[in-house]
């Protein structure tokens, strides 16, 4: 089956820092692929490099059959690799301009040129699936964290994406409110979702990733069945870094 | 000392109804010249945040120049000084607006600078990871967001134009101090005049402050 996500050999600078290094990492469809990691370890800028939020020096990338070329490249295939894949961000980034409903009709409306009433009508039935229909004339502020999270799933979905990305969507949450974001992401995956999830939610992971990648110094350093990885992981770098966010 | 003087009401309240002819010029080179700078404002605000640096640095240069230079020297350069290049007179009511647009332009500039720069970079590239492009992203996302961030330092520059067409008596534009001048001439009430005057500036400036706080508490109000 061809692959969602293929990268190869892909290497990326932020000036001097080498940030990834000779990534190799293949997502087939359905696959919930999880990227753990410490701090500032490259976790954001890999799954960044998916959607072309970031670009990278060499190597290979595709995406759901579309390449994306290395920095200096042609990008002509960026706006349909974007249109495929969907980003959650770590502080939601919803637009505080316009209604919770608005802020989902948008980009069908802007790039799939779906009508207003069309897209309002798939607006509310991807609110009421993250159970926030009720809020849909709301401003984004006047919601919680988790409401808010839950509102740039659904905004995301409304593209109808075939990969979905999250970079930490829990981590600027009240403890409280990760549980009822975690519980939309799951029931995603049960759907049959592509993911590549960047968390420290290392229960979540163990639930529901097909894989975990850990990621150290901009290199894929260990990756496996969640069994495999959290319960014997091979590299000792993997397993320092686990006793530290496991111990609690 | 006692210099006899005694505030002259009817002087005063005499003037008026030449005083007000000027207003429809003093307004019109404002809001004229504003309009247009506002335009300039946001092609030469946008052109100087462009990555290219050939766009970049003419739109800096200009900013630098009608900033750094007096608006009464702007005025007096187009009214006397471009009719040498162009071959012919240049109106006195076109120059006014002409140099309100020049210089609120520059100022307008940094603030539509400023207002997009102050927002989040995490919208964009919310916009840009939905599949719009960069100009979907910046029109539909980031442009609204800074537009009302834009309102305050707007008025303010509205208010400083607006007074600043007080100095366009010099090329004889019939606006407000000109009307005044041209009163005192001949009545020699300099005083009672030029208080009228200053009154109806603050009732333009206030009317206007009054217009942008509504439209602020509105914009706030639908956030
Ligand atoms: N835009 C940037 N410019 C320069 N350095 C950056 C930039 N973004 C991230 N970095 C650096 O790259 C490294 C990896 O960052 P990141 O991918 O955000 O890590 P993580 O998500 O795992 O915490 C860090 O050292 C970070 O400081
Ligand atoms: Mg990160």
């Amino acid at each position: 089956m061809q692959h969602i996500v293929d990268m190869t050999n892909l290497d990326k600078y932020f000036g001097d820092l080498h940030v990834l290094q000779d990534i190799n990492l293949s997502v087939s469809p359905g696959e919930v692929v999880v990227v753990i990691g410490a701090s500032g370890s490259g976790k954001s800028t890999l799954i960044r490099c998916v959607n072309g939020l970031e670009e990278f020096e060499s190597g290979s990338l595709v995406v759901d059959g579309h390449e994306l070329a290395p920095k200096g490249a042609n990008q002509q295939n960026l706006q349909n690799i974007r249109k495929e894949v969907g980003m959650v961000f770590q502080q939601f980034n919803l637009f505080p301009h316009l209604s919770v409903k608005d802020n989902v009709m948008l980009a069908p409306m802007k790039v799939r040129g779906a009508s207003r009433s069309e897209a309002a009508d798939s607006a509310m039935k991807l609110l009421d699936r993250v159970g926030i229909a009720n809020q849909a004339d709301k401003s984004p502020k006047q919601l919680s964290g988790g409401q808010q999270q839950r509102v740039a799933i659904a905004r995301a979905l409304a593209m109808e994406p075939r990969l979905m990305l999250f970079d930490e969507p829990t981590s600027a949450l009240d403890p409280e409110m990760i549980g009822e974001v975690l519980d939309v992401m799951r029931e995603l995956a049960k759907e049959g979702m592509t993911m590549m999830v960047v968390t420290h939610e290392m229960g979540f992971a163990r639930e529901v990733a097909d894989r975990v990648i850990y990621i150290h110094g901009g290199r894929i350093v260990e990756e496996g069945k969640p069994a495999d990885v959290f319960d014997h992981p091979q590299n000792e770098r993997t397993q320092s870094f686990l006793s530290r966010v496991l111990k609690h | 000392m006692d210099s006899g003087f005694t505030f002259d009401w009817g002087a005063a309240f005499g003037s008026l109804p030449y005083l007000i002819k000027g207003i429809p010029y003093t307004l019109l080179i404002s809001f004229g010249g504003l309009a247009i700078g506002f335009v300039i404002g946001i092609i030469f605000g946008l052109l100087s945040i462009n990555k290219n640096r050939l766009l970049r640095w003419p739109a800096t240069a200009y900013i630098e120049v009608f900033r750094g230079t007096p608006i009464l020297v702007q005025v007096l350069f187009i009214f006397y000084g471009l009719p040498d290049i162009v071959g012919g007179p240049i109106n006195a009511l076109t120059a006014g607006i002409a140099a309100i647009a020049l210089n609120s332009g520059a100022y307008i500039s940094e603030v539509v600078r400023g207002g997009v720069q102050s927002i989040d970079s995490g919208q964009s590239e919310a916009g840009l990871s939905l599949g719009l492009t960069r100009n979907q992203t910046f029109w539909s996302i980031i442009w609204p967001q800074a537009l009302r961030r834009m309102i305050p330092p707007l008025g303010n520059q509205a208010i400083v134009s607006i007074k600043d067409t007080s100095l366009f008596s010099v090329i004889g534009v019939g606006e407000l101090v000109r009307q005044g001048q041209v009163y005192i001439a001949t009545t020699f009430t300099a005083f009672e005049v030029y208080f009228m005057v200053a009154l109806l500036y603050l009732a333009i400036t206030l009317t206007l402050s009054l217009l942008l706080r509504i439209v602020e508490r509105r914009g706030i109000a639908s956030t």
